[in-house]
């Protein structure tokens, strides 16, 4: 934002008035090229500088506040105590000794598999009946007070159900982002089919395109946008909701191991899980926001 | 005259909340098989309405809409719509858009081959060889506008039907996709019916001007013949005496017969 204030490379000659008016011999003009070529030189290095400086600064004053805080509360750990507890979690991610006593990298990747089966359950059975919802309005009555009435309900309710069906912890946290992950879906698959322009299903009309071509060419991508609106949404809470289920299902996950290191004690391990827990997230959000960028068509 | 297009005695009613409202009543029109005619009125004359029960869209409320002695009963391909804003699929290059009808019309009988020559060959008419890669988010509005008319025209429509298509367009973009559709139309000897709210876009294309009176409940007011001998040259028309005598024409109708419901309502 703050390099758009500076003049942009090409202004330089008007920078440079002195070079502009005597610049009637060869030697000068290459002179003004060579200063031009100076100035959008130094413009790029501050634009650079003016991007990265703010978020620099913002991490400094954060780990300034933090070594403070621990300073004041010895329990919490400092910024340097868990900077060295992380470099021998994170030299041996891949450990296994015992079900129980994983490296990180095992955890974090237990509970991506359960978020992505869960998500995947979802997206299965979310997309197309938000599709059908969208479709036909009776059933989109029918079913929008049920909705209305289970979204707001915290997943970690529907838990206990988990376990009582399917008897094992693992299923049941499946179950639980599979329950928070289809709301998003199903709602905004829906709003999206109603909300295709009529101009395209009148291009559909008079082309005469059979269901399929009227599907694949006209409703799908158009749909495709917000569809993938509500897979990030899915994701995110999902990622959010897994490590809560794991505390309670314990076993495997990045959030058991955060609940395993409480009891054992280890704070600065649970501040490294709560930096692997946002660090996943926020990959997790990208790469859905890239996703929808390549999807999405600007008229 | 051949009686290509016939609508006889057609009326429109639309339910609303207030109770039902009267669009049209009573069009009567033949057109022949090559004719190039052009709806004008105000606004809210139903001249779209018409428009779309003669592309199937809407079913009239009284009488028939009969094209090449079958009626019309929904829409299809022998009568193709170039919308007034291009409504190209944004997910689809220019080409694809224009291949899209043409794989629905000529996919059972023709090989890919042909399909994609047609392809290429419309858009080589409406001069957009060029663009076929690009996507429509990627082009200009006079282009975009083209590419409607390709998709049109590669379906080989009994009719084209044209709602207000250079309506969105600036002045010298639509003088010059109206030459280019004077040219078109010679070279393929397409049935137009076009929606149009301009005077001169209506005298300079058409064969026949059909005038409608003001909403609601419109009706057809008048039909002009335009006696200008093809083809027609925008230029020379400027200092023709038909022209302006057709203009006038239209402009009396417009203006003097059928205020604008607008204006009346202020005055």
């Amino acid at each position: 934002m703050n390099a758009l204030a500076q003049p942009a490379p090409h202004a330089g000659n008007q920078a440079a008035p002195v070079d502009a008016g005597t610049n009637a011999e060869v030697g000068d003009q290459q002179a003004h090229e060579r200063a031009e070529g100076r100035t959008a030189r130094r413009d790029a290095i501050t634009a650079v500088v003016l991007k990265v400086m703010p978020p620099v600064a913002g991490f400094a004053l954060f780990l300034l506040m933090w070594h403070g805080i621990a300073t004041m509360i010895p329990a919490i750990p400092t910024p340097a105590t868990t900077w060295h507890a992380a470099v021998p979690l994170f030299a041996d991610p891949f450990y296994r000794n015992g079900p129980n006593d994983q490296g990180i990298g095992w955890n974090v990747l237990a509970s991506l598999a359960r978020v992505a089966a869960g998500f995947g359950l979802a997206a299965l059975i979310g997309i197309p009946a938000g599709f059908a919802l969208g479709r036909f309005a009776f059933l989109n009555a029918m079913m929008a007070p049920i909705i209305s009435l289970l979204r707001p309900v915290s997943p970690l309710a529907w838990l206990p159900i988990g376990l009582l069906l399917f008897k094992s912890a693992n299923p049941a946290a499946i179950w639980a982002i599979f329950i928070c992950s289809i709301w998003p879906m199903v709602i905004n698959t829906a709003v999206g089919v109603t909300r295709v322009p009529q101009d395209y299903l009148n291009v559909a009309r008079v082309l005469d395109l059979s269901e399929w071509k009227v599907f694949t060419r006209v409703l799908l991508p158009a749909v495709l946008p917000y569809m993938l609106t509500g897979v990030r949404l899915s994701i995110g809470t999902a990622w959010l909701v897994i490590v809560a289920a794991e505390m309670l299902t314990g076993g495997t996950g990045i959030g058991f191991w955060l609940w395993d290191e409480w009891n054992n004690l280890k704070v600065e391990h649970i501040v490294i899980a709560i930096f692997i827990i946002g660090m996943v997230g926020l990959l997790l959000e990208y790469a859905l926001l890239s996703l929808a960028k390549r999807f999405s068509y600007g008229n | 005259m051949e009686k290509f297009v016939r609508i006889e005695n057609v009326g429109q009613t639309f339910k609303t909340k207030k109770g039902p409202f009267v669009a049209l009543r009573d069009v009567n029109l033949t057109i022949a098989s090559g004719e190039f005619i052009t709806l004008i009125g105000h606004s809210g004359c139903g001249k779209s309405t018409l428009l779309n029960l003669l592309a199937g869209l809407d079913r009239p409320s009284t009488g028939a809409l009969i094209c090449a002695e079958r009626e019309i009963a929904g829409p299809g391909p022998d009568r193709a719509v170039v919308f007034q804003n291009h409504s190209l699929l944004p997910w689809l290059t220019c080409f694809d858009n224009v291949y899209l009808g043409v794989e629905r019309v000529f996919g059972a009988s023709e090989s890919k081959a042909q399909l994609k020559a047609r392809t290429h060959g419309t858009l080589a008419l409406v001069g957009l060889t060029h663009a076929e890669a690009k996507y429509p988010q990627e082009i200009s509005g006079g282009m975009k506008q083209r590419v409607g008319i390709a998709r049109a025209l590669a379906m080989e429509p009994k009719v084209l039907l044209m709602d207000e298509p250079f309506g969105a367009l600036d002045a010298l973009t639509r003088a010059h996709l109206q030459d280019e559709l004077i040219k078109i139309v010679a070279k393929t000897r397409s049935t137009v019916v076009m929606v149009t709210h301009d005077v001169d876009e209506a005298v300079l294309l058409a064969d026949r001007i059909v005038m409608m009176t003001n909403g609601p409940a419109a009706t057809i007011g008048e039909v002009l013949k335009v006696d200008l001998p093809r083809p027609r040259e925008r230029m020379a028309l400027a200092e023709d005496k038909d022209y302006h005598a057709c203009r006038t024409a239209v402009l009396d109708f417009l203006y003097r017969k059928q205020r604008n419901p607008a204006l009346k309502e202020a005055a």
